[in-house]
């Protein structure tokens, strides 16, 4: 069970509060993006809110964090920590510093 | 009674201001979509309790929302689960992707840079929706960058109207200072095969087929920003307006000039008369005059705000060269807000209700077709999009 939390904008957009569980299909390694993978089709609403629907590309001003290290610029591809694969720490996805 | 139903779009959400026919006490519900840049929110003339919302965000992108109670409850269609015959996840949301070339899979143009070059389209928010006048699940979205798109049920999936920007003059489009937007979607009242639509900077174009070719219709226009200031296209226009009863007569507010066409964009002429500056960004026709038109001069394209401080509304009777200035009600001094592109809505009773919303958060409303105004709200954030319904 992979734990995931949100910003709070899409929280409310996915109507769910707190962090959401998922289950990554068995298979290959649980990486980022298989874990974007599996919320977009559980949250239908959050496709194109933190990938490009055409390039699956993060949006700029979004950032992945786990294990207090910064994953956002890993390749999508990559293995997650243990830690977030076991479910002992979260996967986050933060809004960037940016805006007003 | 009748009663009014204003839909306002703002930098940190949407507000739905209420009142009945007197329109001197208003209800105020919102923020709803709270702390998103709402650029657009409009009902459905088949069906008013079917509104539409835009929902942006630096972060987040595009979202659309869809209320069939009125404004009172939302939904994100195409946003809730459902699955194909595998089993597998079909929900579909927020999708905009422009249509490429069928023969070779290429965009199908470029558009020019602010360096000159050719660069390619890319989505970034809805500016305008605009919802059919007879299906409450069909609905035009007016894009950055510029492009038409369609829904056809009821905003869960979007395809691109892809005639506009195919039709041979996208390269010589460019972005202004607000980005490449397709801001304004004029459904025919009277010719459903007919649209018109506004872009900056290109112009306005129009199809008489139901979206399948369109054409430029920019003859009489003049910019001196632009190399050739008679250009077919290139021109910022910013809004264009017409009156139910006579849709070949347009009135339209470009980044300078405030302009007339009496034959369906065909051609145009100036009619910024007597006003104190013909650069602006709205303008409105009366509900039951079409010769009474609004607009809201600004000082100029490098101050975006009312001359000496003054936020007068400039109504003509004579569908233009001749303004009237309305101050009654309006802040006559110290005032530098300005009034975006959508955000002036008339309603149709009897006298025609006039509305504007400001950058400075305030929704100003007219009851008797702009001789005085009150403000229904003073201090929410920026305004971006004003509509109203009429309701029964």
């Amino acid at each position: 069970m992979i734990r995931v939390v949100l910003p709070p904008h899409l929280r409310t957009l996915a109507q769910v509060d707190g962090e959401v569980t998922l289950v990554v299909p068995a298979g290959g390694p649980v990486t980022s993006g298989a874990v974007l993978d599996a919320l977009e089709a559980r949250y239908p609403m959050l496709r194109g809110t933190i990938r490009d629907h055409v390039t699956a590309r993060r949006r700029p001003f979004l950032r992945f964090f786990a294990c207090a290290r910064d994953l956002t610029h890993e390749p999508p591809d990559a293995p997650l920590p243990d830690a977030v694969v076991a479910g002992a720490e979260p996967f986050l996805v933060v809004g960037a510093i940016a805006g007003g | 009674m009748s009663r009014v139903r204003l839909l306002v779009g703002t930098r940190k959400g949407a507000f739905i201001l209420t009142a009945d026919a007197k329109r001197s006490r208003w209800n105020v519900s919102g923020p709803h979509f709270a702390g998103w840049e709402i650029y657009h929110v409009k009902g459905s003339p088949a069906d008013p309790n079917r509104v539409y919302a835009s929902q942006s965000s630096g972060w987040f992108g595009q979202v659309i929302q869809r209320s069939c109670d009125g404004g009172k409850t939302w939904e994100t269609p195409g946003g809730g689960m459902t699955k194909t015959a595998e089993g597998m996840p079909a929900g579909e949301s927020n999708k905009f992707v422009y249509d490429v070339s069928p023969e070779t899979g290429k965009p199908l143009t470029t558009h020019q840079w602010y360096d000159g070059t050719q660069h390619p389209w890319e989505f970034k928010r809805v500016w305008h929706l605009e919802p059919s006048r007879s299906d409450p699940d069909t609905v035009y979205a007016g894009v950055e960058d510029a492009g038409l798109f369609r829904t056809s049920d009821g905003g869960k999936t979007w395809g691109e109207v892809a005639g506009l920007r195919g039709h041979g003059t996208g390269p010589k489009w460019q972005p202004g200072a607000g980005g490449m937007c397709l801001h304004t979607i004029l459904l025919d009242p009277k010719n459903p095969q007919r649209i018109f639509v506004a872009i900056s900077a290109a112009g306005a174009f129009r199809t008489d087929d139901g979206g399948t070719t369109w054409k430029p219709i920019n003859r009489g226009l003049h910019s001196q920003y632009i190399p050739d200031p008679t250009a077919e296209v290139g021109h910022c226009v910013h809004r264009i307006a017409l009156h139910r009863s006579r849709p070949n007569v347009l009135f339209m507010q470009k980044h300078w000039d405030v302009m007339r066409s009496d034959d369906a964009g065909d051609s145009w002429r100036e009619v910024s008369g007597n006003l104190p500056t013909d650069f602006g960004f709205v303008i409105d026709v009366h509900a039951h005059e079409p010769d009474t038109i609004y607009v809201v001069p600004i000082k100029s394209d490098s101050e975006h705000y009312p001359p000496d401080g003054r936020l007068r509304v400039y109504r003509s009777r004579s569908g233009g060269n001749e303004w009237e200035a309305l101050t009654q009600g309006l802040p006559q001094r110290d005032c530098y807000v300005n009034v975006l592109r959508d955000a002036m809505a008339v309603d149709s009773l009897e006298p025609c209700g006039v509305y504007f919303g400001t950058t400075g958060g305030q929704v100003y409303a007219s009851a008797d077709a702009g001789d005085s105004w009150a403000p229904v709200v003073r201090d929410l954030p920026a305004v971006l999009s004003v509509e109203v319904q009429t309701l029964p």
